[in-house]
């Protein structure tokens, strides 16, 4: 049945294989991950040759601790958990990865359950369960875990190298000896990871970097990255939930294709990454614009897995159309295998040490926990996803939540005031008025006058008080309140007015209290001098 | 000498008081504030040992006694104090007043030579009544913070179950035995009521400061000044003397806005402080507070921080109360002057309730010989931080929290703080990844400009200051 934390003894093992996709050279560990899996308490296995492609060999991997194994089969047949970089597919005649999986194993890897279903079935069937790295909910707390944005990352900054491979000039401007060369223009649709680290690139390479996007919010993280934001001639909001782009209306569509269109006669190379989740992807660049583009141009197409920005993008492939150079790879991440392994690897640990938080060697599938819970798509055999929506969007909150107004407590205490310069509320006002008002009426019908000019001497003093106060620099105020206490020592005013008095206890009492103020008086003034000496320019 | 005589002299004292205070405005002018503060003590006291009210060689004697025994005390505590003592020796101070009022209230109450009739009787025995409960609670309360502070009380606030209800019945006890107070017709009779209202006042004390934890002491420490005015101020009233009413208002009033100033610093309400916890008094509870800050911890080593302060040309340091306890800051002077010295204007940025009393910070650093036209406020300083390369960070923790200014559902959000993170690298100075006084995890440390340099302020600064000399 299922490994729960009390049926286990011993340690997991987590099993890599190679990866069987034509042209993927990922793999799903690094020997650097797998030294920190095996301190988590983890065993290793690791097929051999799956890191080749990635510069990581066999001996690395065994250097690490990890155990290899000759073919995949041992791997899947050992390992209770399953590291992969792409969803299970099928190889050879009738075989399947996921036939390979073991009843109550676990598979981490990409999923992309909305377009799998039929895979998702099939893993189910295998009563396994699996989280999808593609599922990572997008919220602050995972983001050291979402693979998704560090492939992204890694596809914007290969696009460029992609682009300028294809593009026949500089980057950058300069001036030679042998003429003048302009800086290269270029283009960036969306801004999200991949358009961001695109835009990085392409203006540490020298060149003259436009971005757009739907989304107002992030135009000063275009701005950060050193590209110039444009938006298109109207005003509407796309951010959508969780942090993705929503589609948008049609008199803004027609805007923005305006902005492309005038953008495209311009640059002289466009990166797009525009993708709305679950949508095919949109068309934002029509034939006609290409067709407008300077010949030498470069279009690189991140979105050609699904379907592409841009009408001329066959994907997987590069092609020319007009002397445009459109390239619509998919596998971006893959032809930086070495860095896109090494960052995927580490976002499994990531997630790793988010299942095994108690550093036993053994995951707990923990669906309370929002990150792990969304992640999840299959839980032992049983489909879970799509999960509940995420509470929170990944954009800043648009208004700050208004502070709630705290209505002012009227205080019965003289000097609890409000500050200088702080304008209290009317009402506020209104009310410590009124209530003042009833005190001192009160107090006006009932005191002997004798007390009524103490009082007065009282309320003047306080309102005296409150204005020196406020004066006092913050500097000063440990010397303010050491002074203040000094003086309060004035009360042995009234220990001497009561010493003469008839009595032992009397005279004993007003005795202490003038020994206990002596201390105060002499005390206090000595330090604030003590103190006041040290400030200096 | 006279009573019309007196009373003048009174009349000068009080001036002279003020006076004191007024020149607290600047630093300049500071020095001669409390010499008009000694001034106005001297006269007020001679006035009334030469006015009509004592009475015999015996009693002056006495009073010489007392006062000869109390003064040397007071010096040679105020001699031998280290200036990170200060909050606890201000806390002790006031819980003296508040005894003095008591003893003087008593005193007061069993004398018989006071003689009143009809509403004034009610009023001198109200007054009675409410100078000794404040004297009372004063020094409870401050013995209480003195403990706190000095660290011979833990400074976790310490929660009674239904601590409110327990107030409450204090307060309604108070009541009830005032009533029988004054209800009784002899002073004997009286002096039952009054001792038992005593004992609840002091209990009162203990409990509202033991709810009251480490970092909201700068509140409790100005509330009890306060309450050492207000003590006074009922004292006068009891014995019809001006000047103890005027100087006891002064005192409060200078107490209550410190306090008042100390609560907007962390922009929390006043009554939220005094009832006590964190989170408990208002607002959310930590726990509900938005989502665990995210990133890498980046932390940096001794030599390194000295390369970053050596290559910068705008350094602000923002020290906390972690300096005080590491008694660093002339190790931060030292570091200061040689970095001046190589021409970087190098400023601190000091937030209200930094420390554990109001100007703790500004203190500790005169004394370590700081200039203090280079040591400036949050409000001063605050928009300089983009155009700062390297702000450091000594034992600050709460007051740097970026998540005040960034996460509506912080517990802090809305408390003013110091923008560190605004610099071009931000360095923490910090014994380990705890969470500050607030509870709250802070944001700053996992920003991609912070560097975190763990261990002790003072070792840690030592071996800054050895790698810059170097």
């Amino acid at each position: 049945m299922f490994h729960s934390a009390e049926e286990v003894t011993g340690a997991m093992k987590i099993g890599i294989p190679k990866e069987i996709y034509p042209g993927e050279s990922r793999v799903a560990a690094s020997p650097d991950s797998v030294r920190s899996l095996i301190k988590l308490g983890f065993q290793v296995v690791v097929e051999s040759g799956a890191g080749a492609e990635s510069q990581f060999l066999d001996a690395h991997f065994k250097e690490a601790g990890a155990e290899i194994l000759p073919d995949a089969k041992s791997v899947w047949g050992t390992a209770e958990i399953i590291f992969k970089v792409r969803a299970p597919m099928e190889f050879g005649k009738n075989k399947h990865e996921a036939d390979l999986l073991r009843e109550g194993c676990t598979l981490i890897s990409f999923i992309w359950p909305a377009q799998n279903k039929e895979l998702m079935d099939r893993l189910a069937s295998r009563k396994v369960n699996v989280l999808a790295m593609d599922s990572v909910p997008r919220i602050s707390r995972a983001q050291k875990l979402d693979a998704l944005s560090s492939m992204a990352n890694i596809a914007g900054y290969r696009a460029v190298v992609e682009a300028a491979h294809a593009f026949g000039r500089f980057f950058t401007g300069q001036i030679t000896a042998a003429g003048k060369v302009p800086p290269a223009k270029v283009f960036v649709i969306g801004a999200g990871v991949a358009g961001l680290a695109a835009i990085g690139a392409a203006s540490g390479l020298g060149a003259i970097v436009r971005a757009t996007d739907t989304r107002p919010e992030v135009r000063d993280q275009v701005k950060s990255m050193g590209a110039e934001f444009v938006s298109p001639n109207i005003e509407e909001e796309g951010t959508g939930v969780g942090g993705y782009a929503k589609v948008m209306s049609e008199a803004y569509q027609k805007a923005q294709v305006d902005m492309v269109a005038k953008q495209a006669a311009e640059v002289d190379i466009i990166i797009t990454t525009a993708l709305i989740p679950g949508k095919p992807a949109p068309k934002l660049i029509t034939k006609a614009m290409v067709d407008s583009m300077k010949p030498g141009s470069v279009i690189v197409d991140l979105a050609a897995e699904q379907g592409g920005n841009c009408e001329y993008t066959v994907p997987h492939q590069k092609v020319v159309h007009n002397e445009v150079t459109i390239i619509g790879y998919a596998d971006l991440p893959s032809r930086l295998a070495r860095q896109s392994s090494q960052l995927y690897a580490t976002n499994l640990l990531r997630l790793t040490e988010e299942l095994c938080k108690t550093k036993d060697g053994v995951i707990n599938v923990n669906m309370d926990d929002e990150v792990i819970r969304g992640t999840t798509v299959i839980k032992e055999g049983t489909i879970t996803w799509p999960p509940p929506p995420p509470k929170l969007s990944a954009a800043p909150a648009k208004p700050a939540a208004p502070a709630k107004p705290v209505p002012a407590k009227p205080e019965s205490k003289g000097g609890h005031g409000h500050g200088a310069g702080e304008p209290a509320s009317a009402q506020s006002v209104l009310a410590t008025g009124l209530i003042g008002a009833v005190l001192f009426g009160l107090v006006g019908m009932s005191a002997p006058a004798a007390f009524l000019a103490h009082f007065t001497v009282f309320v003047l003093a306080c309102f005296i008080g409150y204005m020196v106060i406020w004066n006092v620099t913050p500097a000063l105020h440990t010397p303010l309140m050491s002074v203040t206490n000094a003086i309060s020592s004035i009360i042995v005013i009234g220990a001497l007015i009561q010493i003469s008095s008839p009595g032992t206890l009397i005279t004993l009492l007003a005795g202490l209290a003038i020994g206990l103020t002596a201390v105060n008086m002499f005390g206090g003034f000595w330090v604030t001098q003590r103190m006041l000496r040290m400030f200096q320019r | 000498m006279n009573e019309g005589l007196m009373t003048v002299a009174y009349i000068g004292a009080t001036i002279l008081f003020i006076l004191s205070l007024g020149g607290l405005s600047h630093p300049e002018t500071s020095r001669r504030g409390n010499l008009f503060g000694i001034i106005g003590m001297t006269i007020a006291v001679v006035a009334t040992l030469l006015g009509p009210r004592i009475t015999g060689v015996s009693n002056y004697a006495n009073i010489m006694i007392g006062m000869a025994i109390g003064a040397s005390l007071g010096v040679f505590a105020a001699i031998r104090v280290k200036m990170t003592q200060m909050p606890e020796l201000v806390a002790l101070m006031h819980s003296l007043v508040g005894l003095a009022a008591c003893l003087v209230g008593f005193a007061n109450f069993i004398d018989p030579t006071a003689h009143f009739t009809g509403a004034e009787r009610t009023i001198h025995e109200v007054e009675i009544y409410i100078g000794i409960l404040i004297g009372a609670v004063t020094f409870s309360g401050s013995v209480i913070a003195f403990g706190k502070l000095s660290g011979k009380i833990g400074g976790k606030p310490m929660l009674l179950p239904a601590r409110h209800m327990l107030n409450l019945g204090l307060l309604v006890g108070v009541i009830v035995i005032g009533k029988w107070f004054l209800e009784t017709e002899t002073p004997e009779a009286g002096l039952a009521p009054l001792v038992l209202m005593t004992l609840i006042s002091l209990a009162f004390g203990v409990h509202m400061v033991m709810a009251i934890g480490g970092a909201d002491m700068p509140v409790v420490v100005s509330m009890l000044n306060s309450y050492s005015g207000w003590a006074a101020s009922a004292t006068g009233f009891m014995l019809s003397n001006d000047l103890l009413i005027v100087v006891g208002a002064l005192v409060g009033s200078s107490g209550a806005i410190l306090s008042y100033i100390m609560c907007r610093a962390m922009n929390r309400q006043f009554i939220a402080v005094i009832a006590g916890g964190f989170g408990t008094g208002g607002g959310t509870a930590p726990a509900a507070g938005g989502e665990a800050p995210q990133g890498e911890v980046q932390s940096i080593s001794a030599s390194e921080t000295a390369e970053m302060l050596r290559s910068a040309s705008n350094v602000i340091i923002v020290p906390g109360y972690g300096m005080a306890v590491a008694q660093a800051q002339h190790t931060v002077f030292e570091i200061t002057t040689v970095l001046r010295a190589k021409g970087v204007n190098v400023r601190f940025g000091i937030h209200p309730v930094a420390g554990r009393m109001p100007g703790h910070m500004n203190v500790l650093l005169a004394e370590a010989k700081v200039p203090y036209d280079i040591v400036l406020e949050m409000d001063e300083l605050n928009h300089d931080f983009p155009q700062t390369d390297v702000a450091m960070v000594i034992g600050a923790n709460d007051i740097v929290n970026p998540a005040a200014q960034e996460d509506p559902n912080s517990p802090i959000a809305g408390m003013p703080v110091l923008e560190v993170w605004k610099a071009k690298t931000s360095i923490v100075m910090k014994r380990s990844m705890a969470s500050g006084y607030a509870g709250v995890d802070n944001p700053l440390f996992y920003k991609e400009n912070n560097r975190m340099l763990f261990g002790d302020a003072k070792k840690m600064l030592d071996e800054v200051l050895n790698s810059l000399r170097a």
